[in-house]
């Protein structure tokens, strides 16, 4: 694992790896992958909250669990900052990872396709391919979320594309 | 003139906007409407030709086809008017697929599916075929716009979709099963699938299409530094598909570790995006109508010049289900493959006795036999030809422990209804 700070890796070994291949056109196999993805969902969550580094929600928009959305946060200079946070589960999913978007950051950093997908570093696409299909989408997050957010949310603050939404008041809620 | 029309537009409603007494919107949007439907009457000003019945080869300026036709009469092709039964989808009209759409648009196809789900953008002006005035259009709209301009004897459809979603993807297949173009065409409803998308779960997408459909089609790309690209044939069963080893790329030669993607994702040139789509269409008209040699792969790396060539047989252990399925009727088909093959040979050496070899057969060595490729081994990334490389590796071999039985629930609804608790808490 080249190229990964040591906290991401740290925290990548603790969450449970997947075994069924399926993808949400497989049917039965489908609804077991997505029990694999509930569990690593439900341990990483608990894991975040425990450390006491919670930082987003995610819940599947329909039962067939092909489509995501919930929230993230980053913490910059002790202000919160909260996203939309969106997903489908691609045909051929787990091959493929799914393209994690945050719409309201959409046209604001060159670090994303258009839509608000974000552009994952060259490092992510190949761990994801060497894994599959043991990586889920708490993986995904992991992986691919958490060190976007990292890097370009205070960029993204400090050169004032994204305000804070009580800018005066700076009310930190946990 | 339209540019300005276009700024009265905006000015009205920025007018309009800024007002705080409503009782004069009404008179504002008027004056609106009829700028508009002066805009409107200045564009239809241009001449649009009518549609053309039958291609004519007669050479005066008024025909469209006449130095396609020519192509006929040099014997590089036998019919080319057989291009007007084609269907071609595009999947991605960006910067290789807009171009694409253009070059058979004016070669006169028969029909063009095109799918997208993006919108033109000001950032795309540095490609081909979008201009200014197209912005915020969805590119497969603004696409039918010049393509019909162009030439009204294609007919065009057009998908706002993406392809990667459940839906997407029914909505993808279903356009290729529809036959009411050529009803009694065999197989799927298009000839080939073009894909000229941007991103490794889209190529899989159209992969996965193209596996269950048994459909022939051509993959095309351009690397994100902008410098090289690559176009590649897929025959499900015959060739390769997309999953069957891990990507390839062209490499750029320049050293991976000094690419600098600080602060951007992907960069393009016009250049390397015209050039791809050449070859790539080339390939296409070579492969409909029947000339020359169609590539299997063919690279190019625009820094040495360099275009790098190769088959890839499939690989027995490919990931893809439809994949091994098509290999395995491929291998069923071996002993018709054979049959048809001599058959050939033995007809064009009794019409070679006959008469003088045609021109264009001098080069047609193709008889020798289409037995299984010469394609390199796809497990062993030492046989790539120089200036290749796999973009990504293979999954690591795992084996599943049989799941020890759960103690823990293994309902669907607990399982969401416990994530939902920790969400809420
Ligand atoms: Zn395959």
């Amino acid at each position: 694992m080249e190229g990964w700070d040591p906290s991401t890796k740290s925290t990548l070994t603790q969450i449970p790896l997947l075994t069924t291949k399926a993808g949400p056109r497989d049917g039965a196999p489908w609804t077991q992958r997505l029990k694999e993805e509930y569990k690593a969902l439900i341990a990483y969550t608990q894991m975040n909250k425990s450390n006491d580094n919670d930082w987003f929600r995610i819940s599947a928009a329909n039962p067939e669990g092909t489509r995501w959305t919930g929230k993230c946060w980053y913490v910059h200079n002790l202000l919160k900052y909260e996203f939309d946070l969106q997903f489908d589960i691609p045909i051929t999913y787990p091959a493929t990872a799914p393209e994690l978007e945050l719409p309201q950051l959409d046209g604001k950093t060159q670090k994303m396709y258009r839509g608000g997908k974000i552009c994952l570093t060259v490092h992510f696409k190949p761990l994801w391919a060497k894994n599959c299909p043991r990586f889920g989408i708490a993986h995904a997050l992991c992986l691919g979320l958490a060190p976007w957010l990292a890097a370009e949310i205070p960029i993204l603050v400090d050169s004032g594309m994204i305000k804070h939404k009580d800018d005066a008041t700076s009310s930190i809620e946990s | 003139m339209e540019v300005e029309l276009k700024e009265t537009i905006d000015e009205l409603e920025s007018l309009k906007q800024s007002l705080t007494d409503p009782s004069y919107r009404y008179p504002i949007d008027k004056l609106k409407l009829r700028v508009e439907r002066l805009a409107k009457f200045g564009n239809s000003g241009p001449l649009r030709r009518s549609k053309v019945k039958d291609m004519s080869a007669e050479v005066v300026d008024s025909n469209p086809y006449s130095r396609l036709m020519a192509l006929q009469r040099m014997g590089i092709v036998q019919n080319y008017e057989r291009i007007r039964e084609y269907s071609v989808a595009i999947v991605g009209i960006g910067g290789v697929g807009s171009v694409a759409a253009e070059m058979l648009t004016r070669c006169g196809i028969g029909r063009l599916l095109l799918y997208d789900y993006d919108k033109v953008e000001l950032a795309n002006m540095n490609r081909l075929f979008f201009r200014p005035e197209q912005v915020g259009m969805t590119k497969t709209d603004a696409a039918v716009q010049t393509l019909s301009d162009i030439n009204p004897d294609v007919v065009l459809e057009s998908y706002t979709l993406n392809i990667t979603t459940v839906q997407g993807f029914e909505t993808f297949m279903s356009s290729l099963k529809n036959k009411s173009f050529s009803p009694n065409k065999q197989g799927s409803g298009v000839d080939i699938v073009l894909s000229c998308v941007d991103n490794y779960e889209a190529r899989m997408a159209v992969n996965q299409a193209c596996n269950e459909l048994n459909q022939t089609w051509m993959e095309s790309g351009v690397s994100e530094d902008a410098v090289s690209g690559h176009i590649q044939l897929l025959i499900p069963g015959e060739t390769a598909c997309f999953a069957c080893a891990p990507p390839l790329v062209v490499a750029s030669g320049v050293d991976e570790r000094t690419l600098k993607r600080e602060g951007v994702c992907a960069a393009s040139l016009p250049t390397t995006m015209g050039v791809v789509a050449g070859l790539l269409v080339q390939n296409t008209l070579k492969y409909l109508l029947e000339f020359g040699q169609v590539s299997p792969y063919l690279g190019y790396n625009s820094l040495k010049d360099y275009f790098p060539t190769m088959e890839m047989k499939p690989n027995p252990q490919c990931s893809n289900a439809a994949c091994l399925q098509r290999q395995k009727e491929y291998l069923l088909a071996k002993p018709a493959r054979d049959a048809a093959a001599k058959a050939k040979m033995e007809a064009e050496a009794s019409s070679s006795a006959e008469g003088p070899l045609h021109l264009d057969n001098e080069w047609d060595i193709s008889v020798v036999d289409d037995d299984e490729p010469e394609g390199i081994d796809i497990k062993s990334s030492a046989a790539l030809p120089e200036g290749l490389t796999r973009e990504l590796p293979s999954a690591d071999e795992f084996h599943t422990t049989p799941e020890a039985p759960d103690s823990a629930i293994d309902d669907i609804e607990d399982l969401r209804r416990q994530l939902d608790a920790l969400n809420s808490s």
